[in-house]
C-alpha cells in the first residue's frame, strides 16, 4: 500500500527526520488559509499516488496566501497520469536549496536485507542518475539483528562529500529513517529530495512510503490511511474479499488461482488471439463465496464476452470452485458463456457438479484457452 | 534418488489440527509420506484421527523431534504464527521446514532468513506449494495424483502453475524426480540457484524445468549460475509476459533491479544462458521430448 506525501513525511517527522511545516489542504479556501499561517511564502503539491507531478504541472510556488489560494484552485482536480487530485499539502518553503540528496531505505531481495541507498545527485532526475552513472548512487546494507551502524551513515555522508558539519545531523535522519521504516513495515520509505537549505541545514522535502500490504493487519494505523479513492470501486470490493483484482481493457474475463497461473492464463489468450479483461487471482483455499464474488466483479464489465476460469487445485478444492460457480449463476443473470477448467484437488468432483449443470469445460490450459478466445469472437460479432 | 524429501522423510505437520492441516495431512498420508507426528500448542497428548492414520499431537516442535524422530516439518499455521513456528522448528532441529503460509510480513521473514543463515537447516518457501518426490513424498499440497516418478526435476516460483506443467508431463509420460515450489514472496528459504544445484548433484535427475515469473530478478541470477555451473538441460517459462506494469512507487525499485524484472528481461537472459524457454506451458513437454 502506498502512503501519499503528506503521510509519509508526518510519520518520518514522528521518528526525527526534519520536515517542512506544512499542512493538507482540499479547498483553495483552506490553502489560503494554510498558507497565512505558515506566512506566505508556500509550496502547494498535488497528492496523488503517481511519480513526475512536477514535470506534470502539479506542484506550484506561492509568495502570498492569494496566490497560495491561486495554485490550489488551479491544481486541485486536475488529471494527473489518470489520478484526479483531491488534496493539496501547503508546505513552507524551504529558504533556498544548495543541493539536493536523496536518500531512501527499501528491501533488496536478491540480498534479502533492508538496503540504504544515497546518493549526492538527488533530485527529479535520479533514475536518470542511476542508468547514467550508477556510480553516483550508494548502498549499504543494513543486518537486521544489528540495525544501521553508525559507520555505515559515515560512509554515505564521507562518500557523497556532505559538508561535515552537516555529518551529525545527516547520522541521526539516516538512522530515523531506518527507524520509521522498521516501525511501519515499510517496504519503502525515500526522500528526495534531502536538501541542504540556504542556511545549511537538512530538510527533508518530499517523502514517499510504501507499506508491506502483508503487514497492514499489526498496522491498523496505516490500514486506516488509505486512500480508497484513489482505488477503482471494483478492485476496492475484491480486496475486502481477498480477492487479487486489477482490471484490464479485453473481452475475456479470467478467474484462475494463484498470481502465476493467473499471470500465465493470461499469457496463453493472448497467444491464442484473445484479449484478457483483467487479472483475478481467487488466492489459496477460495471458498464457494470468493468465486462468487469474483464472478460478480467480472461480469460487472460490460467488455467481458467469455469468462475462462482456469482452476488447478492444491488448497483451493475443485468442488469448492464448482459450488461457487453453480451458486454465482443462480444470483447473476447473465448470458455470457463461461467456460471452466478444473484439475487438480477434488476436480472430479468439482466437473461433475459443472457437468450437471450443463456448463462448458476443458481438459487443458491451451484447450480453455482456445474456447474462451472462440466464445468470445462469437459474443463480439 | 531425487532432492530433498523421498521415503526416509520423517514429517511433522505444524498446525495439523487446523482446517488445512487435517486436510492435507490426510492428502500426504494417503500418499505414502510418512506423517509422524503433529504439533498444536495445548492438545499435546491427544490424536490425529487421520483417514488412513492416527498420528500423535505434540504441544512443541522440540517434544514431537524428541518422540518421533521427526526429520522434517511442514507449516500450515496462519500468518501471525508463521513466523514463531518457522524459529520454534528451526530450534528444534528438523533439517527441513517447509513452509505454506503466506502473508507472511517480509522484514518477518528477513530476520527469521538471516537467523537460518547461522544454522544448516533448509527452508522452502514461505508462500508455496511444497515438494514431491512422486512415488516416495509428498510434503505439501502439490497433488499426488498428477505427477509421477521419473527424471525430470522441476523447480517453480508460482504454486498452481507448478501444478499446470507437472501434469502436463505426466499425461505425456514424462516422470519427474522432484518438484519443488520455492514460493513468490520477496524473502523467501530455497532459491532457484539452490535447487538447480541439488539437482545437478541428483544422478537420477537428467534435466530440469525452471518456471519463473515476473518480479525480482533471482531468474536472472538462475541464468547465470547456468551458464556458469550446470551441465544438465534446463527448460523454462516465464508467466507475466502479458502483465501490466505495476503502479509504481517512488524511484528505488527501477533504481535497484534496472531493466531486470520483466518477463522478457528474464527470457533474454535464459537464453542466453543457454536455457530453452517456452511460450506456454503446454509447449514445455514438445520442447523437452
Amino acid at each position: 500500500m502506498n502512503l501519499h506525501e503528506y503521510q509519509a513525511k508526518r510519520l518520518f517527522a514522528e521518528h526525527g527526520v526534519p520536515i517542512p511545516d506544512g499542512k493538507v489542504a482540499s479547498s483553495p479556501a483552506e490553502a489560503r488559509q494554510i498558507a497565512r499561517e505558515l506566512g506566505g511564502r508556500v509550496v502547494v503539491k498535488s497528492q496523488v499516488h503517481v511519480g513526475g507531478r512536477g514535470k506534470a504541472g502539479g506542484i506550484g510556488l506561492a509568495n502570498t496566501p492569494d496566490e497560495a489560494e491561486a495554485q490550489a484552485a488551479r491544481i486541485l482536480g486536475m488529471d494527473i497520469k489518470g489520478y484526479k487530485v483531491r488534496r493539496v499539502l501547503v508546505d513552507q518553503q524551504a529558504p533556498g536549496i544548495k543541493q539536493e540528496i536523496y536518500l531512501a531505505v527499501l528491501i533488496d531481495r536478491a540480498a534479502r536485507r533492508p538496503m540504504i541507498m544515497a546518493s549526492a545527485a538527488g533530485g527529479m532526475d535520479i533514475e536518470e542518475v542511476a542508468a547514467t552513472t550508477p556510480e553516483k548512487i550508494l548502498t549499504v546494507h543494513i543486518e537486521p539483528a544489528l540495525g544501521v551502524r553508525g559507520y555505515q551513515a559515515t560512509y554515505l555522508a564521507s562518500a557523497m562529500d556532505l559538508p561535515r558539519e552537516l555529518w551529525r545531523d545527516f547520522h541521526k535522519i539516516v538512522a530515523s529513517l531506518y527507524a520509521c521504516f522498521q516501525a511501519n513495515d515499510a517496504s519503502l520509505t525515500e526522500i528526495n529530495p534531502l536538501v541542504i537549505t540556504g542556511e545549511g541545514k537538512l530538510l527533508a522535502l518530499d517523502g514517499k512510503m510504501s507499506i508491506d500490504d502483508n503487514a497492514l493487519s499489526r498496522q491498523t494505523r496505516l490500514a486506516e490511511m488509505r486512500d480508497t479513492d484513489e482505488e477503482p470501486p471494483a478492485e476496492r470490493e475484491a480486496r475486502l474479499s481477498g480477492i487479487n483484482f486489477i482490471q484490464l481493457e479485453g473481452n475475456i474475463g479470467c478467474m484462475v488461482n494463484g498470481a502465476g497461473l493467473a499471470m500465465t492464463t493470461m499469457d496463453v489468450i493472448k497467444l491464442f488471439g484473445g484479449d484478457p479483461a483483467n487479472f483475478l487471482d481467487i488466492g489459496g483455499g477460495a471458498k464457494a463465496e470468493q468465486v462468487t464474488t469474483a464472478l460478480r466483479l467480472i461480469l460487472s464489465d460490460p467488455n467481458v464476452k467469455a469468462v475462462l476460469i482456469n482452476i488447478f487445485g492444491g488448497i483451493t478444492r475443485g468442488d469448492e470452485v464448482a459450488r461457487g460457480i453453480i451458486e454465482a449463476l443462480a444470483q447473476i443473470d447473465t448470458a455470457v458463456p463461461l467456460i471452466v477448467r478444473l484439475a487438480g484437488t477434488n476436480a472430479k468432483e468439482g466437473m461433475e457438479i459443472l457437468a450437471e449443470a450443463k456448463m462448458e469445460t476443458a481438459v487443458t490450459l491451451s484447450d480453455a484457452a482456445q474456447k474462451a478466445v472462440a466464445a468470445a469472437k462469437r459474443g463480439a460479432s | 534418488m531425487s532432492i530433498l524429501v523421498d521415503k526416509n522423510t520423517r514429517l511433522l505437520v505444524q498446525g495439523i489440527t487446523g482446517r488445512e492441516g487435517t486436510f492435507h495431512t490426510n492428502q500426504m498420508i494417503a500418499y505414502g509420506t510418512n506423517v509422524v507426528g503433529g504439533v498444536t500448542p495445548s492438545k499435546g497428548g491427544q490424536w490425529f484421527e487421520g483417514d488412513d492414520k492416527r498420528v500423535p499431537i505434540f504441544d512443541t516442535v522440540k517434544s514431537a523431534v524428541e518422540a518421533t524422530g521427526a526429520n522434517a516439518s511442514i507449516i500450515f499455521v496462519p500468518a501471525r504464527f508463521a513466523v514463531d513456528a518457522i524459529y520454534e522448528a528451526a530450534d528444534a532441529g528438523v533439517d527441513l521446514i517447509v513452509c505454506l503460509t503466506e502473508h507472511i510480513p517480509v522484514l518477518d521473514m528477513i530476520a527469521a532468513r538471516a537467523y537460518l543463515e547461522t544454522r544448516r537447516i533448509t527452508l522452502v518457501g514461505p508462500n508455496c506449494p511444497g515438494l514431491l518426490t512422486p512415488g516416495q513424498a509428498k510434503v505439501g499440497i502439490i497433488p499426488g495424483n498428477i505427477a509421477m516418478p521419473g527424471n525430470v526435476g522441476v523447480v517453480s516460483k508460482s504454486g498452481t502453475l507448478t501444478y499446470e506443467v507437472v501434469d502436463a508431463l505426466t499425461r505425456r509420460g514424462i516422470g519427474q524426480t522432484t518438484c519443488v515450489g520455492i514460493g513468490g514472496d520477496p524473502i523467501s528459504g530455497v532459491s532457484f540457484i539452490d535447487v538447480l544445484q541439488l539437482f545437478e548433484d541428483d544422478p537420477e535427475t537428467e534435466q530440469i524445468i525452471m518456471i519463473g515469473e515476473i518480479g525480482g530478478n533471482a531468474e536472472e541470477q538462475a541464468a547465470a549460475y547456468i551458464a556458469r555451473n550446470m551441465t544438465k538441460r534446463v527448460t523454462s517459462f516465464i508467466a507475466g509476459r502479458t502483465a501490466p506494469p505495476g503502479r509504481r512507487m517512488g524511484h528505488a525499485g527501477a533504481i535497484v533491479e534496472g531493466g531486470s524484472g520483466t518477463a522478457d528481461g528474464k527470457i533474454v537472459a535464459l537464453r542466453q544462458a543457454g536455457v530453452t524457454v517456452a511460450d506456454h506451458p503446454d509447449q514445455i513437454v514438445d520442447l523437452i521430448g
